[in-house]
């Protein structure tokens, strides 16, 4: 009986004094907020520190790892955010939905001023006329190989369908994403609607399934570094994260085109506090900042005064984390393309990974 | 020969289950950031993780919400059962079916489902959703470990007690809750954890700014896990075993001394 | 065990309340987009669906990696557990808090764990090689995705176990001994039948969130298994489809029934029903 009471005094204390820091924290509250729904560890937490120093602003700060699990919270309404960071095809969904709001470009003079007009330009793919986005990072797709273990020069998506690289190649597990890579082998978009394309495309991944080691999201970074696999499909931003780690893995992105993606701040219709979402947006924008985020982050960012303030030289030499504009002209980014054509993806992906 | 062959057993279980958790620990040590890449010994994922503020809200959230979710479904679970147990088969076998239906949909639709309840409720998302939606699918679990044992209590005893004179309530409390008390010790630890490893059900019901500890784990998947994180499981990790022996040792006490 | 009809009434009152705001409410929720389609017309569609190929194969793959994980955790459990009931009760706190303890690790990061562990060049074969012995491919193949889920789903098994077998009097097992059973003999007619209902709630507690899961999947089958967790998560999310996700999640409502016959079959209480 007496150690039931010392258990149950134990619990008890426990809970006290964890609540007890849980209500003193939530005492400070103030009106003067801005709630913010981007990625996982988009964004440093020192700059958020210096925009509330800054502003007098208190970031309320929520975190997803992919748009889709964004998405149905701020479609329903669950919690109304301020600002959101979503890509490219996701952006033009919440346009469509009618979720974003307009942004005032009076109140964004940084964005005007040292976000890249390429990036500008090439965001009319998914927001037509520059109303309701501001760029904060982008990048391509490309393989990453292994340089001692990769003979050849892969820059062709067909090095993927090679039968020797059995079990050694990493494909990225999304509808999108992986019918991506054979669309651009036949030369076709890959905003294609043409089912019949589609279906190829699906025979070709469904082909290349025995010589795939594994399908991945995040994980490819930890199997590659660790050597797991020869070569994966990977975003540029996590390349750069590689070869820093592992200096044996190269990045080429396919001459056959890629996918040029973008993620961008916007506003919410429903926002509460559209002025200091403009302030926060602003402030992302600024080059001391948009560089600590840079460097915090490693994806290449549309702000054009960050590369001369990049400290480090290796990175700043880098044509991973700077590229040159030629990697990105004319290639496409994603388009949303209706629910209806978005589940035809979708069923299509999960035939190939039923087989 | 028998005895060594048990302790073999025991001690390839034990190893099954702490294999990992040797890895994570592992990795908590490891100067890379990256699973599987072991570049160097180090300290600093420790130093970073005792100024890292958020992490220690989000441990405090996850343990609270686990304690208090687990605690409120065993209450709700104990009441349901005590009742249950009078029912036939048949309409026991109903309810307990019912009960389970949160754990049996998958915890996507649990999570979506409720987060649309909520808003309907005109509840504004935050700390108290979550710890509801704990609840909800931590009852089935407490019940499950629970009902086993109710029903195959023995009841001369308890009304033994009502013939000496005892109420209702004081017989249930001096003689039926000290015999179900592994069941409902059980039912409370995997409430607890299941609380605190939900990710999904809590992404879909929690407000702006509250995280746990698997949603905070989650955010981090894309730039790769903190190593923080493993810094924190090995602490706690520890934490509980020393716990656990400290709890062992008092009690083997007290039994001791109730010898005398 | 309370007689009157009211204190049956009054303690079921808290859960039928509960039940209807959290378990029906949503459930009816869900119904609805299982049984309509975008138009909000109703239609059996998405509950035939699970039929079509792709959906069907997925959900064949789950019972089975299910089941048989199920039926793994219930042969390590049992002997286990045994041994554990012959220890002195006083352990038997301690003991548990023991197996729960891995499981107050983020499963998340404990499956990556795996991960490391399984891997091509994991540890299993690091050991391997150190010992000059050719690799085992693990990574990526249903022994993965089973190896995963025993190990989240093992302690749900040991728990309830270890409960109502630590419940059976010693004195019963010592009687049917002296009787002149055997050890097999005692563990078939006596331990078996008394420990079923602890065992029943053990493989419920495994089975359902095995046949749901998708992390694991996704993580040690390498994503080229699909489940129906994996598809069920993918039409929510990835595209947006409330209306199949639901409709595929009400089939497994199948299981609820099967579940509720298991019950009933392994509820030892009939005498007391003919009691009434």
């Amino acid at each position: 009986m007496e150690s039931k009471k010392f258990f149950a005094l134990c619990i008890l204390i426990f809970t006290l004094a964890l609540t007890g820091c849980g209500l003193s924290a939530e005492e400070e509250k103030s009106d003067n907020v801005v709630y913010v729904y981007s990625w996982g560890d988009y964004l440093d937490p020192e700059v958020l520190e210096k925009f509330e120093e800054e502003t007098g602003i208190r970031v309320i700060l929520d975190e997803y790892d992919t748009n889709e699990t964004m998405y149905p919270r701020v479609a329903e309404g669950a919690v109304h955010y301020d600002v959101i960071c979503p890509s490219d095809y996701m952006v033009q969904k919440m346009i469509a939905n009618n979720l974003l709001q307009p942004l005032n470009f009076d109140f964004l003079p940084n964005a005007k001023e040292y976000i890249g007009e390429d990036f500008f330009r090439q965001s009319q793919s998914f927001d037509s006329e520059n109303e309701y986005s501001v760029p904060y990072c982008w990048g391509t797709v490309g393989i990453m190989y292994d340089k001692t273990r990769v003979e050849e020069f892969p820059n062709s998506w067909t090095i993927l369908w090679e039968e020797k690289y059995k079990d050694e190649i990493l494909m990225q597990d999304s509808a999108r994403d992986a019918l991506m890579i054979p669309l651009k082998i036949m030369g076709k978009s890959m905003n294609e609607t043409d089912k019949t394309a589609l279906k190829l495309a699906r025979d070709m991944l469904i082909k290349q399934k025995p010589i795939v080691q594994a399908y991945v999201v995040d994980e490819v970074k930890d199997k590659l570094i660790s050597g797991e696999a020869k070569m994966g499909v990977v975003f540029s931003g996590e390349a750069l994260m590689i070869m820093l780690e592992n200096p044996n893995y190269d990045f080429v992105v396919p001459r056959e085109g890629t996918n040029f993606w973008i993620d961008s701040w916007v506003i919410t219709r429903d926002a509460e506090n559209v002025e200091n979402a403009h302030k926060f947006i602003d402030f992302m924008c600024r080059p001391d900042i948009a560089v600590i985020n840079f460097d915090y982050l490693g994806y290449s960012t549309p702000n054009i005064a960050v590369q001369d303030l990049e400290e480090d030289e290796e990175i700043r030499e880098s044509p991973v984390a700077f590229p040159n504009p030629e990697v990105y002209s004319g290639q496409e980014t994603y388009k949303y393309l209706g629910n209806d054509m978005d589940r035809y993806y979708n069923n299509l992906w999960l035939q190939v990974k039923v087989e | 020969m028998i005895v060594r062959l048990k302790f073999v057993y025991l001690a390839a279980i034990f190893l099954f289950l702490y294999a990992p958790i040797g890895v994570l620990m592992a990795q908590s040590f490891n100067e890379s950031r990256y699973r599987g890449h072991w570049t160097g010994f180090t300290f600093k994922w420790y130093d970073s993780l005792f100024e890292n503020e958020q992490i220690f809200d989000a441990l405090q959230n996850t343990v609270s919400i686990g304690i208090f979710s687990a605690g409120i479904a065993t209450i709700i679970a104990l009441i349901t059962c005590v009742a249950l147990r009078e029912f036939g088969k048949k309409p026991r076998a109903i309810f307990m079916g019912v009960a389970n239906i949160p754990i049996l949909n998958a915890d996507i639709v649990t999570g979506i489902s409720l987060m649309l309840l909520f808003m309907g409720m005109g509840l504004k998302l935050g700390y108290g959703t979550i710890l509801l939606a704990h609840i909800v699918f931590n009852v089935p679990y407490v019940m499950l470990c629970i009902m086993p044992q109710f029903m195959s209590l023995d009841k001369s005893f308890y009304e033994a007690a009502l013939d000496l004179g005892a109420s209702p309530f004081q017989a249930f409390v001096k003689v039926i809750l000290p015999e179900l008390r592994p069941g409902i010790f059980a039912g409370f630890l995997l409430a607890f954890t299941m609380s605190a490893d939900d990710f999904i059900i809590t992404h879909f019901t929690k407000g702006a700014g509250v995280d746990t500890l698997p949603t905070e784990i989650y955010a981090e998947l894309k730039l790769g896990i903190h190593p923080e994180m493993y810094a924190l499981s090995t602490l706690v990790f520890f934490f509980v075993v020393i716990f656990v022996i400290l709890f062992t040792m008092a009690r083997k006490r007290l039994a001791d001394k109730e010898v005398f | 065990m309370f007689k009157s009809a009211g204190v049956k009434t009054l303690f079921m009152t808290p859960f039928c309340l509960w039940a209807g705001i959290f378990i029906f409410v949503p459930l009816l929720c869900m119904i609805w987009y299982g049984l309509t389609n975008d138009d909000e017309i109703f239609t059996p569609a998405n509950l035939t669906l699970a039929f079509e190929p792709p959906y069907f194969k997925a959900l064949l793959l789950s019972i089975g990696l299910a089941l048989v994980s199920t039926i793994i955790c219930l042969l390590l459990a049992y002997p286990l557990c045994l041994i554990l009931t012959d220890k002195a009760r006083d352990l038997s706190t301690a003991v548990s808090l023991l197996f729960i303890l891995p499981l107050w690790m983020n499963s998340l990061l404990l499956t990556m764990a795996w991960q490391t562990i399984l891997e091509k060049n994991g540890i299993i074969n690091q050991v391997l090689r150190y010992f000059n012995l050719p690799d085992v491919a693990l990574i990526n193949t249903p022994t993965a995705i089973i190896i995963g889920m025993v190990y989240n789903f093992l302690p749900y098994m040991v728990l309830p176990l270890y409960v109502s077998l630590s419940k059976i009097d010693k004195r019963i097992i010592e009687a049917a001994r002296d009787l002149g059973a055997s050890y097999m003999q005692t563990f078939w007619k006596v331990i078996l039948p008394l420990s079923l209902p602890g065992a029943a709630g053990g493989m419920t507690m495994v089975f359902i969130p095995a046949l749901t899961t998708f992390v694991i999947s996704a993580l040690l089958g390498g994503g080229k298994l699909l489940l129906i967790g994996n598809v069920i998560e993918q039409e929510f999310i990835a595209g947006y489809n409330w209306h199949w996700g639901a409709g595929l999640s009400m089939v497994l409502m199948i299981f609820i029934l099967i579940n509720m016959a298991v019950t009933i079959f392994f509820d030892n209480s009939h005498e007391e029903v003919e009691e009434k």
